[in-house]
């Protein structure tokens, strides 16, 4: 019996994130005036039987803990 | 001396580092397969620049696990010579070989030109050919070639004397912390580098500096 999983990897905060600031930039561009504090990050949605696995499988591939933030948020 | 190059999915630069090693006098070099674990006697490996496994989920991050690398990581853990080029720097910090992380460019485009480079730290295994402060002229050609350590490992990689090549001439191509080009592991025995070194090995192409670093590994041998 699987559960649906997420997990969301984000850039550290600090960290400059290149690919941020290049959407940032390129909204006002289309007209879309407003936005700051723009950051790219990862979605990865997997299908698991243990979950209480998650948390290692983050550290060892899912993420790189020394520049990236995971989040795991389970399915309702 | 005889070299190993490991050829992943997605490497490239394989070919040239193989050259390189052969332009070593009296040394030969092979091609390491991925899905072989088998290191063939090999005295010193080469991880090679490309695009492993496609740079999916981040640059280096699905090749440390494939056959030939875990064989790699056991072969630097007793001591041999390992030189990680480019993505072969990407997969040696990922595998935790090495220090750090590489992070795209800050000016978030792919650079490919020429670069000067400092030798920081003359000395073997990789930079016995060298001396303090000489300028080398490599290339690089990256997206993904940010050196980045948080501070504290920062301060630590540098206090101990663990960067061996740094940009010179306020010419970091890529917004490395501390202009860092290349970094070694605490013993001494590994180096990642993201100037590619195998491309500068005959003057018809500009410069033969990259030379220097194949040829201290073959004299560290002995």
């Amino acid at each position: 019996m699987s559960t649906r999983a997420r997990v969301l990897v984000r850039p550290k905060a600090g960290i400059l994130d290149p690919q941020g600031v290049a959407v940032e930039r390129a909204l006002p561009a289309l007209g879309f005036e407003g936005v700051s504090n723009v950051h790219v990050g990862r979605l990865i949605e997997l299908d698991i039987e243990d979950p209480s696995l998650l948390p290692a499988m983050c550290e060892k591939l899912l993420a790189n803990p020394l520049i990236e933030d995971f989040e795991i948020v389970p399915e309702p | 001396m005889r070299f190993g190059v490991v050829r992943l999915p997605g490497s490239c630069d394989e070919v040239d580092a193989v050259l390189a090693c052969e332009r070593v006098p009296g040394a030969s070099a092979q091609i390491l397969w991925h899905g072989d674990a088998d290191l063939h006697d090999v005295e010193a490996v080469v991880v090679p620049g490309g695009f492993s496994y496609g740079d999916y989920l981040r640059a280096g991050a699905i090749a440390r696990f494939s056959p030939v690398m875990e064989s790699v990581i056991r072969f630097a853990d007793e001591g041999g010579l390992v030189l990680g080029i480019c993505n072969g720097f990407q997969v040696l910090c990922e595998a935790g070989l090495l220090p750090g992380a590489l992070l795209p460019n800050i000016e978030r485009r792919f650079v490919c030109r020429q670069v000067n480079v400092e030798v920081v730290r003359a000395g073997q295994p990789f930079t016995g050919d060298c001396a303090d402060g000489e300028v080398l002229s490599i290339p690089v050609k990256h997206t993904t070639g940010r050196y980045y350590a948080p501070p504290q490992m920062l301060a630590a990689i540098e206090e101990r004397g663990r960067i061996v090549l740094r940009y010179a001439h306020d010419g970091n191509p890529n917004g490395s912390s501390n202009d860092i080009a290349g970094v070694r592991n605490a013993t001494g025995n590994v180096l990642g580098l993201m100037p590619h070194p195998e491309h500068a090995v005959d003057p018809l192409t500009g410069s033969a500096d990259g030379l220097k670093i194949f040829t201290s590994m073959a004299h560290a041998h002995g």
